[in-house]
């Protein structure tokens, strides 16, 4: 794919969403696009439905925390692909962390469903209009995002409760054992 | 009439035979042992890259059945479980409720850095050493280990079965 296709790709973007897109990145012949989240699903739905640039399968959908110290703090990131046209496209769209929210990507890829609910699951930010968003990774009763910037690597103090109740019923059924160890 | 007192023969330590009468003399606890250690069937737990090891300790090459080593797909028929990798905090009480499923006697071998003390994943998700959660026999180092240290693990194994003393009975 040339550089010259992803930059038409971008400034098609730019021209048809003035507001939402901020920044524009060629690197090697690979566009990101940086845009606000506030009309994110016109832009992906811009994206999908343009004959010239038809975006019909979603790569990857992935979160990302720049630290506490930075705002916007959050970010989605979509990697498009177009099986028609074979070229690709990143977008990333910035998340406040007092607003943590995002339209959710589902009604047009329905392979977003699951990448939305890991990105929930580890950064903690919420897709509106997501059919199912439940933890997919971590067991549904733990508390905090792990792979956000300030969640201590060794966890928190306090360990999972399901793991304690199996560290606590180790010990309990050790005295009924028929080998003593 | 004079009756011959038949010569016991030592064949080995605590086992002796009465010559021509195919008989051998033995403690329980030496049958016992003998067959539970010769006949271990170990049920897979196999979590990470370990498991690949263990397979390939299992398949022809290195062939554990030799031993008389079978893996078994259920607890239920198991004497033996060999956790294979890394155990995760949301895997552990699977861990545990296939171990309190096994028969008893049974035995755990902890193969890999991280089922012996969780590895290089000291982080939130990972259990540091899988006998937090079961009481292990045998633990194997390595990442992952090959597969002829698993089968050194297993036969350190049978050792350990044949020096045990009363484990056919709960009222000994």
């Amino acid at each position: 794919m040339s550089g010259m296709a992803v930059q038409t790709l971008a400034d098609r973007l730019k021209a048809a969403f003035p507001d939402a897109v901020r920044d524009v990145v060629i690197f090697r012949g690979q566009a990101t696009v940086t845009v606000g989240k506030t009309s994110i699903l016109d832009l992906l739905r811009f994206l999908k439905e343009e004959p010239e640039c038809a975006f019909n399968h979603l790569a990857d959908l992935c979160g990302l925390d720049r630290g506490p110290a930075h705002e916007p703090r959050f970010g989605v990131v979509y990697n498009l692909y177009s099986l028609t046209h074979r070229h690709r496209i990143r977008l990333c769209a910035e998340v406040p962390s007092d607003d943590c929210t995002i339209e959710s990507a589902g009604a047009l890829w329905e392979g977003a469903a699951w990448h939305e609910r890991e990105c929930y699951d580890m950064f903690g930010i919420v897709f509106v209009n997501h059919a199912d968003l439940r933890r997919v990774l971590m067991p549904e009763d733990w508390t905090g995002h792990p792979l956000r910037k300030d969640y201590p690597v060794e966890g928190p103090a306090e360990r999972w409760s399901g793991y304690e109740e199996v560290v606590r019923k180790a010990e309990a059924f050790r005295k009924h054992e028929l080998r003593k160890r | 009439m004079k009756t011959e007192q038949p010569e016991l023969v030592a064949v080995e330590d605590g086992v002796r035979v009465i010559p021509g009468a195919n008989t051998i003399i033995t403690s329980v606890d030496r049958i016992v042992n003998w067959g539970r250690s010769s006949s271990l069937w170990p049920m897979t737990f196999g979590l990470a890259c370990c498991a690949i090891e263990m397979m390939a300790a299992g398949a022809a090459h290195l062939d554990l059945d030799r031993f008389g080593i079978i893996f078994r797909a259920s607890p239920r028929q198991s004497d033996c479980m060999i956790v294979a990798g890394t155990v995760t905090m949301k895997m552990a009480p699977v861990v545990r409720k296939v171990y309190d499923q096994m028969p008893e006697p049974r035995y755990v071998i902890a193969m890999g850095s991280c089922a012996c003390s969780g590895g290089i994943f000291k982080t939130y998700s990972t259990v540091q050493g899988v006998d937090e959660i079961v009481p292990v026999d045998v633990y194997i180092p390595g990442c992952p280990p090959r597969p002829e240290a698993l089968i050194d693990g297993l036969l350190k194994l049978q050792q350990l079965i044949k020096k045990e003393e009363f484990t056919w009975s709960r009222w000994a």
